[in-house]
């Protein structure tokens, strides 16, 4: 079973509940699709872990070969070549790795290179197999090392793997959910997340995955949280308590289903819910 | 010289923007009338500002007068050796009589982009 963990807005705890949930469960797997800043490592540190490093590949364009025809410039559907004198110039940020300018030219002037975007790293920490996924700083675009962690994380078995999501609810969550067979939206009762929750779902029913919500920060009832849930028809699996011990465990870089016989009963509880609703 | 000024609806007024402008307004230094030209970047998904600026290069110009210019469209015209004016307040036709008399200042700052935001 493949869960996706998501929120929308930042710092609700996707991380919190994505690692204590693989914690829960041992020889599961753990994805951190956060490629811009993979913070899964400070609570499941690995020992010794195995880098690979993730390419994409962009266009060249030999100008002794090239006639100026400009059909690879006119059939790029992201407009990143423009003709400029006497050879098409590349802007690589806006270029989505098509390969259509290549297969268009008719005097094959146009080549390729790979370039490095960032890299996809795997290891153990407390019986979870950890894959990390860690783009390189400058990068236009989180997606392909997306990619390559995902696909790294469904080589490997599992009963089930965590899928740790992006913020937001674009490009990088929509590729991270991709393979998912469920979808768990972490909530937070205030105003500012009632209002991601709702992006987030719309995705959600968008894509067509079952979800359910799980609040955190839970210190009493918070009625639009709630009422957003009615409204989308998307079931509530649990309630995460605002406490300071919690707080004090995850500043130190600790799993809180290793530390409070609570938090462990809730995300067993939470996982077998999942697994009826899969 | 072929100019082109990036102008609104009514084919006029300079419009802020230069990648996402509705027509483009090609002229010439040394004649009266200027083609008005649909820019094809308008609706662009992406790269517009790459587009807006391949078309300035297709069409000869050796200048543009523009409000604002993003990075991308100011590369493609500095390697293309176009030269890049600040737009003053008032219509094209005025800006065009200005850039005649040499009163116009180049463009030296140019904005990130807006990469399909607002």
């Amino acid at each position: 079973m493949r869960v996706a963990v998501l929120s929308g807005k930042g710092g609700i705890g996707k991380t919190f509940v994505s690692t204590n949930l693989a914690a829960s469960t041992r020889g599961s797997v753990y994805v951190d699709c956060d490629v811009e800043e993979p913070n899964g490592r400070l609570f499941l540190p690995c020992e010794s872990a195995a880098s690979k490093e993730v390419c994409i590949a962009l266009p060249t364009f030999d100008p002794q070969s090239c006639t100026g025809c400009r059909a690879c410039v006119d059939f790029c559907q992201f407009n990143a070549l423009a003709f400029i004198g006497k050879t098409p110039r590349l802007f690589r940020e806006v270029c989505h790795s098509c390969g259509g300018c290549r297969l268009i030219c008719a005097v094959h002037a146009v080549g390729e290179q790979s370039v490095s975007v960032g890299s996809v790293e795997v290891g153990v920490s407390h019986g979870v197999q950890v894959v990390t996924g860690e783009m390189n700083v400058g990068e236009a675009s989180g997606v392909p090392v997306i990619c390559a962690a995902l696909a790294e994380a469904l080589r490997l078995h599992s009963e089930l793997t965590v899928i740790d999501c992006p913020p937001g609810s674009a490009c990088t969550v929509t590729e991270s959910i991709s393979a998912a067979d469920y979808c768990l939206v972490v909530a937070e009762p205030t105003v500012f997340g009632v209002h991601d929750l709702g992006m987030v779902l719309r995705l959600i029913q968008t894509v067509g995955k079952p979800c359910g919500v799980v609040i955190n920060k839970c210190n009493g009832a918070f009625p639009a949280t709630e009422l957003l849930c009615r409204e989308h028809g998307v079931p509530i699996l649990a309630r995460i308590p605002y406490q300071k011990e919690l707080a004090a465990c995850i500043s130190a870089g600790r799993l809180a289903v290793e530390e409070s016989e609570e938090i462990w009963r809730i995300f067993t509880a939470l996982k077998e819910r999942i697994g009826g609703a899969v | 010289m072929k100019v082109v000024i990036p102008v609104d609806e009514n084919g006029k007024t300079v419009c802020v923007a230069f990648a996402r402008a509705p027509y483009f307004l090609v002229c010439d230094t040394q004649a009266d009338q200027g083609e008005l030209m649909e820019n094809p970047a308008a609706s662009a998904q992406g790269g517009a500002g790459i587009k807006a600026a391949q078309f300035v290069l297709d069409t000869g110009a050796e200048a543009l007068i523009t409000v604002r210019l993003g990075e991308n469209s100011a590369q493609v015209l500095q390697e293309a050796a176009v030269r890049i004016y600040r737009s003053m307040d008032g219509d094209a036709e005025k800006n065009l009589d200005a850039l005649k008399k040499g009163a116009l200042s180049e463009l030296t700052e140019f904005h990130a982009g807006f990469h399909g935001r607002a």
